[in-house]
């Protein structure tokens, strides 16, 4: 064997899961190195332009598979960084859920009641709030007017969001210009410098081996920093614990890929994913009826045409979580802004033949883009994806220098998947429809396949060894000290966005992932207090 | 490609000899939004692609055209030479899932909307600048003259619904 760096702890990733097992562990005492496949940007590295090669595309990955496309972080501070900073936490009934294999999905030992102390953790250091309704955007309180009007309730979303920074300017997607949105460049991640730990920015983990000593060596590629298919060099770390906070679409290939040498995995590392059960619907409005029936007028004539305008989603209605209800027909609907790029190609314009999503009337519905208002459903799909053999490097056949690639993941909807979103759409034009307020179509799955913002499930723990690939202390099975604490871990649709509850879940593993280094012979302890809830400015790199 | 893109996001011909643009629709389309500069813009990956995706797609137009009884004029390519509603259905079959080249077309679409929606192949504050026929006719707002946007007025500023009954202390579903 040739010589390799060695270290305490290897964190593959560096979002939820990777930034806060990397703060714990090192301020805890260990030597932590984590290796992120991504770039390293900043405040004024995120620009406002769609232009290929600037911060939407360099920070953004968009993965096309069989039947599902996954879209996600791609950076240091992960999903953190691209996403909408919306932070519920999941509702009581999604942790008591069967699925398919018909015994509840999560451990014994988690439910929202264990998990409630370790959200609030969490909360504290982003922190998470609940917006008042001087903060709701046009498009969230149209979203809410609507739901009114038929009904229905509807609360603003607990987000990570500094109201007093924030511009509005819906550029969420390529990375906050003005530090409003509290990613984990702000909290998590600076903690985790400040105690010693190192971050690598462009090291691709491709695959984990063993050492001689009971540990293990992580693989990892250089990537250049302007064209993501070009390799500059690679090299080894040894470690004696790994935990790989990849993501949900990464996490189980790098395991895959390990497997003639780390020896069989468990039968559900790369099964049993999940895309939260996700699902768009664009309504076109009509400002005419929006003013006639809600009443609703910007102050200067307009009702609505506020697409534009907003930070991701503000409002929810939450009247479909419901635990009486029967499992697949559960579901949350949150209004939210797309941008275009990706934001437009898959709304459809309804047509004499249908629904298109290109041609004469898409061209005519996107002239009247300012008027668009997108729901998000989230709704409990049936853990149906699986991965096939992974590509040979990364998570998928790049093609194009930044952003796009071909991954592995197949998905086949179940009729409990499709009953869902059936279900979910039916609500919205209920809502939407009425009175005349809007004209509304579903995106479409047959040119990417479904889609998911939130990959989830593809690694998880559970208490039954043959439907999940971690024990409850997020261990993976018969591979001791190697943990997996990102989405991947999560068992199963939440019905809500899952930051919150990824990020929960990584603290609640940390206590054990501290003791299983001790028991490895690394000198950490836990206990530490939590990272400086007050940074304003997020790290840069050095 | 030209066809193909103006199939996506269709346009009013450059003139009145045109061929490539279909003239379905009135304003700029993907060709006038610089569909051609996206998809021959490296950084995509697809550019290397796009003579073989023209042949083939001159290929199925000839076999879609001969399925049918239709004459194509032979002084423009076969897919050019179709009309505008063969293009569609067309371009339809071959992003239909199940097809076996469904990815390359898929993408070939993907970035001729791009093209149109957020004008990949350039600044956008240039864009706009510039009027792009895509943005413009989105009604996408200029930035600030630091190039940034902001909306300092954004909310309606009032309360616009009951919260849910359950919702617990920290603003979360129950």
């Amino acid at each position: 064997m040739t010589s390799s760096p060695r270290t305490d702890v290897v964190v593959v990733g560096s979002g939820f899961g990777g930034a806060i097992a990397a703060y714990h562990l090192a301020a805890g005492g260990a030597k932590v190195e984590v290796l992120e496949r991504g770039p390293w940007l900043r405040g004024t590295d995120f620009d406002h332009d769609y232009l290929l090669g600037k911060s939407y595309t360099r920070v953004f990955d968009f993965v096309a598979g069989d039947g599902m496309s996954l879209l996600g972080g791609n950076c240091v501070g992960g999903g953190s960084v691209v996403y909408f900073a919306a932070l519920p936490r999941a509702p009581r009934f999604a942790f008591e859920r069967h699925g398919s294999i018909g015994r509840r999905m999560w451990p014994a030992a988690i439910s929202r009641d264990t998990l409630d102390p370790w959200y609030d953790r969490v909360s504290r250091v982003i922190p998470v709030r609940t917006q008042d309704w001087s903060e709701v955007t046009y498009s969230g309180g149209l979203w809410a007017a609507a739901c009114d009007h038929a009904g229905r309730t509807a609360n603003p979303v607990p987000v990570g969001i500094d109201a007093a920074k924030c511009t509005n300017c819906n550029w969420m997607m390529a990375g906050c210009r003005f530090d409003a949105k509290r990613s984990l460049l702000m909290n998590y991640l600076p903690g985790a410098l400040a105690h010693g730990a190192t971050i690598r920015p462009l090291h691709e983990v491709q695959k984990i081996t063993r050492t001689d000593d009971g540990g293990y060596r992580v693989h990892y590629n250089e990537v250049d920093e302007v064209d993501y298919r070009v390799h500059t060099g690679g090299g080894t770390i040894d470690a004696k614990i790994v935990v790989l906070a990849a993501g949900a679409g990464a996490t189980p290939i790098i395991l895959r890929r390990s497997e003639p040498e780390l020896g069989a995995m468990p039968e559900a590392v790369g099964r049993y994913f999940s895309g939260n059960g996700e699902r768009l619907n664009t309504a076109v409005i009509n400002e005419d009826r929006v003013r006639e029936v809600l009443g609703l007028d910007r102050g200067d004539g307009i009702a609505y045409a506020a697409n534009q305008i907003g930070k991701g989603p503000v409002v929810a209605s939450w009247d479909r979580l419901d635990e009486n209800l029967p499992e697949y027909s559960r579901f949350s609907l949150e209004q939210l802004y797309f941008p275009p790029g990706l934001g437009t190609i898959l709304a459809q314009a309804a047509t004499a033949g249908g629904p298109a999503w290109f041609g004469v009337e898409k061209k005519e519905m996107l002239s009247r883009w300012r008027s668009w208002l997108t729901i998000f459903q989230m709704t409990e799909d049936d853990n149906e994806g699986v991965f096939g053999p992974p590509p040979p490097t990364g998570n998928a056949y790049r093609i194009s220098q930044q952003m796009l690639g071909r991954g592995p993941l197949r998905y086949d909807p179940t009729p409990n998947t499709l009953r869902g979103w059936a279900a979910a759409d039916a609500e919205v034009r209920d809502i939407l429809e009425r009175d005349g307020l809007a004209t509304v179509l579903p995106w479409t799955n047959d040119v990417v396949g479904a889609y998911t913002v939130h990959p989830l499930s593809s690694c998880r723990i559970g208490d039954d060894p043959a439907t999940s690939a971690l024990d409850d202390r997020h261990e993976l099975r018969g591979h001791p000290g190697i943990f997996v604490t990102d989405g991947a871990a999560v068992p199963g649709a939440l019905t809500v966005n899952p930051a919150l509850t990824i990020a929960a879940l990584a603290e609640r593993a940390m206590p054990g992932i501290v003791a299983a280094a001790r028991a490895r012979g690394v000198d950490v302890r836990y206990g530490a207090p939590l990272p400086d809830d007050a940074a304003s400015s997020p790290v840069t790199a050095r | 490609m030209e066809a193909f893109a103006d199939t996506i996001i269709p346009g009013q011909k450059r003139s009145p000899d045109d061929r490539a643009i279909a003239g379905a629709a009135e304003g700029g389309g993907a060709v006038a939004a610089g569909a051609l500069e996206l998809l021959r813009t490296p950084a995509t990956g697809i550019t290397a692609g796009l003579g073989p995706l023209a042949a083939a797609l001159n290929a199925h137009a000839e076999t879609y055209a001969a399925e049918r009884g239709l004459d194509l004029d032979t002084d423009v390519p076969a897919f050019v030479a179709l009309p505008f509603e063969h293009r569609s259905a067309l371009v339809a079959a071959l992003t239909t899932p199940g097809h076996p080249e469904k990815d390359g077309w898929v993408l070939l679409a993907l970035f001729s909307n791009m093209a149109y929606d957020s004008a990949a192949h350039m600044s956008t504050a240039d864009a706009l600048d510039q009027g792009h026929p895509g943005l413009l006719s989105m009604g996408f707002a200029k930035p600030d003259g630091d190039g940034l946007w902001r909306f300092p007025r954004y909310s309606y500023g009032r309360v616009l619904a009951r919260p849910h009954p359950s919702t617990t202390a920290s603003g979360s579903p129950r």
